[in-house]
């Protein structure tokens, strides 16, 4: 499904990551995890094709294709998802209207006929149940004014609307009270399917507890140091990034 | 190797995305160029017009003369144009047809095709029941529809000319009662050789059942286009009238000089809404109609109600302050804008609201769109006059640039004369940011549509204003607008 060689990328001139590498299978869920400033989210970002990340070299194979060639929004129509550490907020641009809107553009991209207003309303209301998101957010603009807690479960919401085959998790965790986590991850649970992978990017443990990846890489300053199983992430639970650090550095 | 970075995307972007710039081959009957004396009374001649107004118009015309003669076009707006020559433009121009329609059947079926094509219907078709339209090409009414049945209900909505003809006591006590003819230069003009327009009269107590609409289509070149409007709420009437206009592309620019007047007595309510799609001249700039407009409704009466609601994304250059006169006491004025400039489009507008009576509101939402080398400037005025005990404004202009090109800018006056005025002013300028493009494009939205999205929601406190059809027409206004000036 995706396979990174040796990538190297840089924001505003500073390279960030330097000669990383990782093979997601179908169906896969993958957790890279990584002290502040390792490069996680530009790893994210890379992938979605953020125009402030450059790629200076390496490759990155996405469905047997060059991705690095595409555009943003048509990574997106071939099925990568990224959940925003830091959603946007659209002032006036209705919720309900800007995921038809999404739907229907990557209907077009695959030949089929936008959704009948009915049915995506039915679709956005089944969906909506799911991820546990009360339904006025239908009439509120997208994420104005919504909290940490509701911004993320909307990104959920947009990931099960979207039926991604590739959805990347930008520290989704992040800011997430004890109960958010909890239905983030059940919504992410439910998602999970042999066509879909996951790459779940976060700094700490706890969504991994409701959330058992199949493999977890340590990326530190830009290269993955360690990759194992998910027992790997409550070795970093018991004594923190320092012991990987230090191996790169020896 | 190719960066994302390094992709750009190559949309190939046609000379014009003007999409109503055709022209129809209709007989015109031109009167020769030039303003003078014999073509004001060959105007009221054609149009048989009762000796007061003629009065009217030559009484106007002395005093454009004398205006011309000194100061000259007013230069005070921040609008950048080539001097205009009166003589060099048609003042006349009007389809031949020698009687007035009496039916849509006797219109010349060219001026349907060409209404049709715009999407207008004339037609009386059962499903477009709710809106009754009057339709002005170049300078003349040729068909108004559902007339019989706004007659029924005892109001009054035709041509200007056909309230001339067919009520002259309420064209003679309101014409001029808003604007004087004395008013402006270009409202001078107006007086003195508008052509046509549209009327309608609400007796009191009637609440208009249906939209009324006049469409506004100028075709024949180097015509001046010279419309007056006179809308008259008696009391405890409401009525929700549309305005729409469009131009042929040409190369040469059109002057549009239009009045409107509307007058709402005691517990009256008119909310007026525009979508101005003049052609804009091409990317470069050339052509384009040069709109100086003027609009003002007198609040007259205790409890009276006006709102202005324009999208205004046509024309060269804009010139428009549509205002309220709030005379009567508890009287509300409303004015929401969204002013759009691209290319080399320049727009000066804004509202005027003149506080006079007691517990007056007012209430103004301005918003700017300003791409490619558009300049977009927001001039208002409030004034509380002494009188206007516990008067009420709020103020909020905003604005949002697309590209390092172009220019906004906000010009408001605040001028209080009592104490017990309630002021309100916010003001933002803003960019798309990349966070907010970014988010629509990992959405799977291409960059246009993207832009497309932003802007309409940035836009929605005033599309709301226009009823369900306009607020998505004004979509798709701004949609076409703004194609080429981003991605």
């Amino acid at each position: 499904m995706l396979e990174v060689s040796n990538l190297h990328a840089s924001v505003s001139g500073v390279e960030i990551l330097k000669g990383l590498s990782i093979a997601v299978n179908p169906g896969e869920v993958h957790a890279i995890m990584g002290p502040n400033g390792s490069g996680k989210s530009t790893f994210a970002n890379v992938l979605a094709g953020r125009p402030q990340y450059i790629v200076d070299s390496g490759s990155v194979k996405y469905l047997g294709e060059d991705l690095l060639t595409k555009m943003p929004d048509v990574r997106a129509k071939d099925g990568i998802f990224l959940a925003f550490q830091y959603p946007a907020e659209l002032p006036g641009v209705r919720f309900w209207q800007f995921m038809k809107a999404a739907v229907d553009a990557k209907r077009r991209y695959a030949g089929e006929k936008e959704m009948a207003v009915r049915e995506f309303d039915d679709l956005w209301k089944e969906k909506a149940a799911q991820v546990n998101i009360p339904s006025e957010l239908i009439s509120r603009s997208v994420n104005e004014g919504f909290s940490g807690g509701e911004k993320k479960r909307a990104e959920m919401l947009q990931l099960a609307l979207l039926e991604p085959k590739l959805a990347i998790l930008d520290e989704t965790d992040s800011g997430l009270d004890v109960d958010a986590l909890r239905t983030v991850a059940t919504s992410v649970n439910e998602m999970r399917h042999p066509d879909r992978s996951f790459l779940v990017v976060t700094h700490y443990q706890r969504l991994l507890n409701h959330l058992t990846p199949d493999f977890v890489h340590i990326l530190v300053d830009g290269q993955i140091v360690e990759s194992g199983g998910a027992d790997l992430a409550l070795q970093v639970e018991e004594s923190g990034y320092d012991q990987f650090i230090k191996a790169t550095a020896s | 190797m190719a960066t994302p970075a390094t992709i750009s995307r190559t949309t190939e972007l046609s000379d014009s995305q003007y999409k109503w710039g055709f022209v129809t081959d209709v007989e015109t009957d031109i009167a020769p160029k030039g303003i003078n004396e014999d073509i004001v009374r060959l105007i009221s001649a054609k149009k048989d017009e009762p000796e007061w107004l003629l009065e009217w118009r030559l009484k106007s015309l002395a005093h454009w003369f004398k205006m011309a003669e000194s100061a000259g076009e007013p230069e005070w707006a921040n609008l950048r144009y080539p001097q205009i020559d009166f003589q060099d433009m048609y003042y006349y121009a009007a389809p031949v047809t020698a009687e007035a329609p009496k039916s849509l059947d006797e219109v010349d079926p060219e001026m349907l095709e060409a209404f049709e094509k715009l999407g207008i219907p004339l037609h009386e078709r059962e499903k477009l029941a709710g809106v009754a339209v009057d339709a002005v090409f170049d300078s003349v009414s040729v068909a108004t529809t559902f007339q019989d049945k706004l007659e029924e209900i005892g109001v009054i909505f035709c041509s200007f000319t056909d309230a001339v003809r067919n009520h002259p006591d309420l064209v003679k006590k309101y014409l001029g009662s808003v604007v004087p003819y004395s008013d402006n230069f270009y409202a001078t003009l107006n007086s003195a050789v508008f052509s046509d327009g549209s009327f309608a009269y609400i007796p009191p107590g009637v609440r208009c059942p249906i939209e009324l609409m006049t469409y506004f289509r100028i075709n024949t070149e180097g015509t001046g286009q010279f419309e007056r409007t006179l809308i008259i709420a008696d009391k405890g009437a409401y009525v929700s009238y549309l305005e729409g206009c469009t131009a042929p592309i040409r190369k040469t620019s059109q002057l549009h000089a239009a009045v409107v007047e509307l007058v709402c007595l005691d517990d009256a309510e008119i909310k007026y809404s525009t979508l101005q799609n003049w052609y804009p001249g091409d990317k470069n700039g050339v052509g384009g109609v040069y709109n100086f407009v003027t609009k003002r409704a007198a609040a007259r009466g205790v409890n009276s109600k006006i709102s202005w609601t324009q999208v205004e994304t046509g024309s060269a250059i804009t010139w428009k302050y549509p205002s309220v006169l709030l005379q009567g006491d508890n009287s509300v004025g409303e004015f929401y804008s969204v002013a759009l400039t691209n290319n080399y489009q320049q727009a000066d507008t804004g509202t005027k609201m003149t506080h006079i009576g007691k517990n007056t509101k007012s209430t103004i939402v301005a918003k700017g769109i300003s791409a490619g080398h558009g300049q977009n400037t927001y001039r208002g005025q409030v004034k509380i006059m002494p009188s206007a005990e516990g008067a009420s404004n709020y103020t909020q202009c905003d604005s949002l640039l697309i590209g390092d090109k172009c220019g906004a800018h906000t010009i408001p006056y605040i001028e209080v004369g009592n104490p017990t005025a309630h002021m309100e002013h916010e003001a933002s300028t803003s960019k798309v940011s990349d966070d907010q493009l970014f988010y629509c494009l990992q959405r799977g939205l291409s960059e246009e549509d993207a832009h497309h999205m932003i802007i309409t929601g940035w836009s929605r406190e005033v599309f709301k204003e226009l009823p369900f059809e306009f607020a998505m027409e004004a979509g798709q206004l701004l949609k076409v607008s703004l194609e080429g000036a981003v991605g």
